[in-house]
C-alpha cells in the first residue's frame, strides 16, 4: 500500500496519531447517532480503538482501492449492531468517501443499521448475533487449506458470546487448530438489558475461551498500545486460534451514555451532540503523514 | 457400502442402482465424489452422521472432507465462510437438523449471501419411521422454499438423486436437496434427464394429473396411475423434483389440459408442493387443487416408514382413492 500506516511512524507519533484517529471516529459515531434515526451509541464508541489499531496501525491486510484484493485478510464484524464505529472506520479508512457517512440510515443509503455485504470492506452483512465465529471458520479453514497466509479477524460483542453458536464454533476452531484465526471481543460488560454479569453471567469469560483452547490474551481495549503490541503478536500461540479479550468501556467517551444499557441504542438529540463533542473534545488538526489522510 | 466401481454399468444408470442396490443417499454421496474428482473446489461437510460418516469423500479427499461434530450452526456458518473463498461445500445432515437447527445460518449465512453451498438433507420426510418425529423431517420444503435465492429438488429416486446432486454441484448459489437413506422404489430408467426447474412428464393421461415430488411418493403416484387406469381413469403424472424454481408452464399446462390437480408429497400439507403448486396456478389457470400430505400434526403412530405413508394415504391406494373422490368432486366421473 502506498500510503503510509501508523505502524511506520515514531513511537510517540504512532500513539498519538491512532489517538487522534480514535477521536475523529467518535466524533462520526455521535454526528450519525444524531442524525439518523438512532445508532447503537454503547457498543460503537466502545469498539472505537480495537478498529483503530486493526485498520490505522498495519494490523489488517487490506487495500481500499481493491476491498476484494486476493490475499486480504478478513475482518468479519459480528457485532453488527455497531455498524456506526465500522463505517466511520471503513470511510477513514478510504473504503468510502467520509461524506457518505451523513447518509447513515437515511432513505436509499447503503449504510444500514446493521451492516450490508454490497459496503466496500464489508466481507459479511451481520446483526444478528452468534453468526461471525462460524463463518469466520470457514475462511480460515479455506486459508489453512491452501495455504495461503491471510488472516480472519471476528470482532464479537461480549452478550453475543450468549449465543451458543460462538461456542459451537469456538469448539471447531480449536480443534481444526485454527491458528490463522483471530476473535477479538469487545468486553464493555452491558448488553441491551443491563450488566452482562446481572442479565446472563459470563465470567469467568477468559478461562472460558482457554477451555475451549484458545491462546487468550487480556489488555485494555481502549489502550491503543496494549491493543497494538498484542494484534501485531499473532498467533498468539501456534496451533491455536488466538482470542483477543478487549475490556472496554460501554459508550466510552460520551459522559451520558458510559457503562450503562440506557444508550445500548438511541438517538441523541442536538443538545446531547453538543455535550458528546464537548465530552471527547476539539478534534485536533490532520497532519500530513497521517496514514488515513 | 457398494463403491463406484461400475464395470459394464454407466455409472448413475438405473441398472448401476440395481446392481449395486444403492439408495439416494448412496447415490449422492458417490456423485459428491464425482463432484471433487473434477473440480478442486468442492468440499464435503458433515456434523456427525454415523452410518455415513465421510462416505465415500474422506477417503479419497480427507484434505476436503470436514466433520464439525454435533454441531449444526458451526457447521451450516463454515459453509458459508468457505464459499466466500469461493469453495463449494457439499453439507451433509438429516434434513431437520440442517434447516431447523440451523435454519437462521440457512437464512443469513448461504441464503441471505447468496453462497455456492449445497445442502444435502437425509431422513426428509418419515423414513425416519420407528425413529419418531423428532427425526421426521415434514417441514423442510416450507422452509427451504421461503428463502430468496434458494434452489429446492426434491428427486423421486436414487438414480435422480445422482444426476440433482451432479446438477445441484453446477447450479450456482445455495440448493437443497431432500433425500433419505433407504432404498426406495425406482421410477427411471436408463435416460433420466434431469434439468433443475424442468419437471418430467413420466406419464401422459387427460383426467387429471398427479403431481409428486420426492422419493417413494412419486413411484407410489406412479402406481396409483396404474390404479386408475384399471378404472378407465387416466391420470397424467408428473415428477416436479424442483419445487423452486416450479416448472410454471408445466403446471399450467397440466392444469389447462387436464383440470384436476393433485399434489402428493411426504411433508405437512402447509407450505410444501401443495403450496408451490396452488401459487404457481392459482392466477394463470385457477383449477381444483388437493394437497396429499401429512395433515397438520406430528406422528401420533409408532411404526415403519410403509405404515407411515399408508395411515396418511401417501401409497397407491390412498393417492387414488383421494383422486377418485376429487374427480367424482368435480362432477368428472
Amino acid at each position: 500500500m502506498a500510503a503510509l500506516d501508523a505502524s511506520q511512524l515514531s513511537p510517540a507519533d504512532r500513539w498519538t496519531d491512532l489517538k487522534d484517529v480514535a477521536q475523529v471516529l467518535r466524533h462520526h459515531v455521535v454526528h450519525m447517532a444524531t442524525d439518523s434515526p438512532g445508532a447503537h451509541v454503547g457498543g460503537s464508541m466502545s469498539a472505537i480503538e480495537i478498529l483503530t489499531v486493526l485498520f490505522f496501525d498495519g494490523v489488517l491486510r487490506v487495500d481500499p482501492a481493491q476491498p476484494k484484493m486476493e490475499g486480504r485478510d478478513y475482518l468479519i464484524f459480528s457485532k453488527g449492531h455497531a455498524s456506526a464505529a465500522l463505517y466511520a472506520a471503513l470511510a477513514e479508512r478510504g473504503f468510502f468517501p467520509v461524506e457518505e457517512l451523513t447518509t447513515y440510515k437515511q432513505m436509499g443509503s447503503r449504510l444500514a443499521g446493521h451492516s450490508l455485504k454490497s459496503i466496500p470492506g464489508v466481507e459479511l452483512a451481520t446483526g444478528s448475533l452468534g453468526h461471525g465465529l462460524p463463518v469466520g471458520n470457514g475462511i480460515a479453514l479455506a486459508g489453512q487449506h491452501d495455504g495461503l497466509p491471510y488472516r480472519t479477524f471476528v470482532l464479537l460483542g461480549d452478550g453475543e458470546c450468549q449465543e451458543g453458536s460462538v461456542w459451537e464454533a469456538a469448539m471447531a476452531a480449536a480443534h481444526y487448530r485454527l491458528d490463522n484465526l483471530v476473535a477479538i471481543v469487545d468486553r464493555n460488560g452491558v448488553q441491551e438489558d443491563g450488566p452482562t454479569e446481572k442479565i446472563m453471567a459470563l465470567e469467568p469469560f477468559a478461562d472460558k475461551w482457554r477451555s475451549f483452547g484458545w491462546a487468550v490474551r487480556e489488555v485494555d481495549g481502549h489502550d491503543v498500545e496494549d491493543l497494538s503490541r498484542a494484534l501485531h503478536s499473532l498467533p498468539f500461540a501456534a496451533g491455536k486460534p488466538s482470542l483477543l479479550l478487549a475490556r472496554t468501556v460501554k459508550g466510552k467517551g460520551v459522559s451520558f451514555a458510559e457503562n450503562t444499557n440506557s444508550w445500548h441504542y438511541g438517538k441523541l438529540s442536538e443538545d446531547q451532540r453538543q455535550q458528546a463533542l464537548s465530552d471527547l473534545g476539539d478534534l485536533r488538526p490532520r497532519r500530513e503523514r497521517r496514514a488515513w489522510a | 457400502m457398494t463403491t463406484a466401481t461400475a464395470g459394464d454399468l454407466k455409472v448413475g444408470s438405473a441398472a448401476w442402482v440395481s446392481r449395486h442396490g444403492l439408495s439416494a443417499v448412496e447415490t449422492c454421496r458417490l456423485a459428491q465424489r464425482e463432484l471433487a474428482r473434477r473440480d478442486p473446489r468442492f468440499f464435503s461437510l458433515e456434523a456427525d452422521l454415523g452410518d455415513f460418516g465421510g462416505f465415500p469423500f474422506r477417503d479419497e479427499f480427507p484434505d476436503r472432507y470436514l466433520d464439525f461434530g454435533i454441531a449444526e450452526a458451526s457447521l451450516v456458518g463454515a459453509a458459508g465462510g468457505l464459499a466466500l473463498r469461493g469453495k463449494i461445500p457439499l453439507v451433509n445432515t438429516f434434513a431437520s437438523f440442517a434447516l431447523m437447527r440451523a435454519c437462521e445460518q440457512v437464512r443469513l449465512d448461504l441464503c441471505y449471501h447468496n453462497a455456492n453451498a449445497k445442502i444435502f438433507g437425509t431422513f426428509a420426510g418419515l423414513q425416519a419411521g420407528f425413529s419418531g418425529p423428532t427425526h421426521h423431517s415434514i417441514e423442510d420444503i416450507a422452509i427451504a422454499r421461503s428463502f430468496p435465492n434458494m434452489t429446492v429438488i426434491a428427486p423421486a429416486d436414487a438414480v435422480a438423486a445422482y444426476w440433482a446432486t451432479l446438477a445441484a454441484g453446477h447450479h450456482p448459489g445455495p440448493v437443497y436437496v431432500r433425500l433419505a437413506v433407504d432404498v426406495t422404489a425406482q421410477v427411471y430408467d436408463e435416460d433420466c434427464r434431469f434439468a433443475i426447474g424442468r419437471g418430467n412428464v413420466l406419464r401422459p393421461g387427460g383426467d387429471l394429473t398427479l403431481v409428486a415430488a420426492g422419493l417413494t411418493v412419486v413411484a407410489e403416484a406412479l402406481a396409483a396411475a396404474d390404479l386408475l387406469a384399471r378404472d378407465g381413469i387416466a391420470a397424467r403424472v408428473l415428477d416436479l423434483h424442483t419445487i423452486k424454481p416450479i416448472d410454471r408452464e408445466l403446471l399450467v399446462r397440466a392444469a389447462r389440459e387436464t383440470g384436476l390437480l393433485i399434489t402428493v408429497e411426504e411433508h405437512t400439507v402447509y407450505g410444501g408442493l401443495g403450496g408451490a403448486v396452488a401459487e404457481a396456478v392459482a392466477e394463470a389457470a385457477p383449477v381444483p387443487l388437493r394437497i396429499l400430505g401429512i395433515p397438520d400434526s406430528y406422528a401420533q403412530f409408532v411404526g415403519p416408514y410403509p405404515e407411515h405413508l399408508r395411515r396418511y394415504g401417501l401409497d397407491a391406494a390412498g393417492i387414488a382413492g383421494a383422486a377418485r373422490q376429487a374427480l367424482a368432486a368435480r362432477g368428472g366421473r
